[in-house]
């Protein structure tokens, strides 16, 4: 079941200069395991050596930041959107 | 003359050029500056700074511009003041204030990072400069661009203190108001600075601006007469002083300026907005975004930028995190007045209130050399306490009038 993707800038160079791809899953790790599988080379972007999503990445589901619901085990059904955002440095 | 080597992504190390980026292509980490430490070793010395201006340029070896600064060259050098008064109600001997209420040209800590910030935007041929800001930034930028002769176009939260509105708009500035909290406005900025080739002071250039609070850290160092303190208590917004006052004393003491530094370093926040210090007490390294809600508006970032380093800071340093209400805030910014004659904004009230929780709880100790940030002024933040503080007493202009007025005070 396709979960539509938001793909920022920085890393539309994996997919084929594509700001929105379908990926596949029951929540959000797997969905963004399924990026890697279909864009070799996203996952080292979003997730360091040990495994875990960098700390200047935001994934936010239907534009809720997934701090805010179960982190990367947010379950997602079709329909819903996934965006990654790279957090902003910025700040007063 | 500048001694930057380039910049460095704080999270996965990769290097970049000297260039105006902040943010680093493969992982997103934030980028800091690289000095060359061996090089400044050679020129800066206690003696050749204390040679230097009375100015926040005296250290300037160790701020990333490569000529001399073009604007904001009376910048910084603020008092550290000795309270004594206050100390006592605190129960601590050896009580600090650095009081950047009266910092040069703008009245708080954010001239330090401005004056770096629209200098390097010269040296890198920006015409225009922008920001996203609470409003103590907005009346700096503001200030600095038009002492420079530059455009700017600042961004704020519409509903912040109207003397910051005003204080922003006489300096001849676009200044856009969002319907949003700060976050938001944040957010927005960073789409616009994507799209317009402006100098977004606290974005595009963040990792030159960010280094001018560093002045802070050194200039306490220098006026305890070149040693770090036991404690300082920083209010926290965005968590960039808080580590850029830490990263001052590691640098003072790697380049043998002072001893070894043991300070701790405590963060700050009201109650109504406190990711970093709730992360702290809950042992968490990471933020959990929250919305602002709070009278202390120039430090209600519910999603801190350096959040993480924050964090990371007080806990190396073995410092603490405390927050405190509104009321609290109001009661110190009281407090600090009527014992040092000294009017902070609300952050300072944050500030004086939390360094009151600490030592409740044994962390600070009455001998301990302790230091309160103490980042703008009062005069910024009326509505907070204008309520809150008595009324004159309107008298007919005749002698019998006040003593009436008089003995009706003595008789109470």
């Amino acid at each position: 079941m396709p979960i539509l993707v938001r793909v920022p800038t920085p890393l539309q160079k994996l997919t084929g200069n594509r700001g929105e791809v379908n990926a596949s899953g029951s929540n959000v790790k797997e969905v963004l395991s399924n990026l890697e599988d279909q864009f070799k080379g996203i996952r080292e972007r979003l997730y360091d050596d040990s495994g875990t999503l960098r700390r200047f990445i935001n994934i936010y589901v239907n534009d809720e930041d997934i701090r805010f619901l179960q982190g990367e085990s947010t379950k997602v059904k079709e329909g819903d959107e996934i965006s990654i955002v790279p957090a902003i440095a910025g700040g007063k | 003359m500048g001694y930057v080597l380039g910049l460095q992504c704080r999270e996965c190390g990769r290097q970049y050029p000297k260039e105006p980026l902040h943010v680093c292509e493969f992982c997103f980490g934030p980028l800091e500056i690289v000095y060359d430490y061996e090089q400044i070793r050679r020129v800066l010395t206690r003696e050749s700074i204390a040679r230097g201006p009375r100015n926040m340029w005296r250290y300037q070896p160790l701020l990333p511009l490569d000529g001399e600064p073009t604007v904001g060259q009376q910048v910084g050098f603020t008092p550290l003041v000795k309270a004594k008064r206050l100390g006592k109600v605190l129960g601590l001997n050896n009580l600090y204030l650095k009081n950047d209420c009266v910092n040069h040209p703008t009245l708080s800590f954010k001239d330090r990072v401005v004056a770096v910030a629209v200098s390097k935007a010269i040296e890198f041929k920006y015409d225009t400069v922008a920001c996203a800001s609470t409003g103590n930034l907005a009346n700096s930028v503001a200030a600095h661009a038009a002492e420079a002769g530059l455009k700017s176009y600042i961004f704020i939260p519409a509903d912040i203190e109207m003397t910051k509105v005003v204080g922003t708009l006489v300096y001849g500035t676009t200044l856009v108001g969002i319907r949003g909290v700060y976050d938001e406005v944040n957010r927005l900025c960073s789409e616009i600075a994507a799209n317009f080739h402006w100098a977004f002071v606290n974005i595009t250039i963040r990792p030159f601006y960010g280094d001018g609070s560093k002045t802070f850290g050194y200039e306490i160092a220098e006026q305890l007469g070149w040693k770090a303190p036991d404690h300082v208590v920083i209010p926290v917004a965005g968590s960039s002083l808080i580590t850029k006052v830490y990263k001052a004393f590691h640098e003072f003491q790697h380049l043998g300026l002072i001893d070894e530094v043991k300070t701790k370093i405590h963060a700050a926040q009201a109650s109504g907005c406190a990711p970093v210090t709730t992360a702290i007490k809950e042992g968490r390294d990471f933020i959990k975004p929250v919305i602002p809600n709070t009278i202390a508006k120039s430090i209600a970032i519910g999603n801190p930028a350096d959040g993480y380093y924050g964090i990371k800071t007080v806990n190396e340093s073995g410092g603490y995190g405390e927050d405190v209400s509104d009321d609290e805030i109001v009661e110190c910014i009281k407090l600090l007045a009527q014992t040092e004659g000294i009017f902070a904004e609300t952050a300072g009230g944050v500030t004086l209130g939390v360094a009151r929780k600490l030592i409740a709880q044994g962390r600070i100790q009455p001998e301990d050399v302790t230091v309160l940030a103490i980042t703008g002024n009062g005069i910024k933040t009326q509505e907070a306490v204008m309520e809150k503080v008595g009324s004159p007493v309107v008298i007919d202009p005749r002698l019998s009038a006040f003593q009436d007025l008089f003995n009706g005070k003595e008789g109470k």
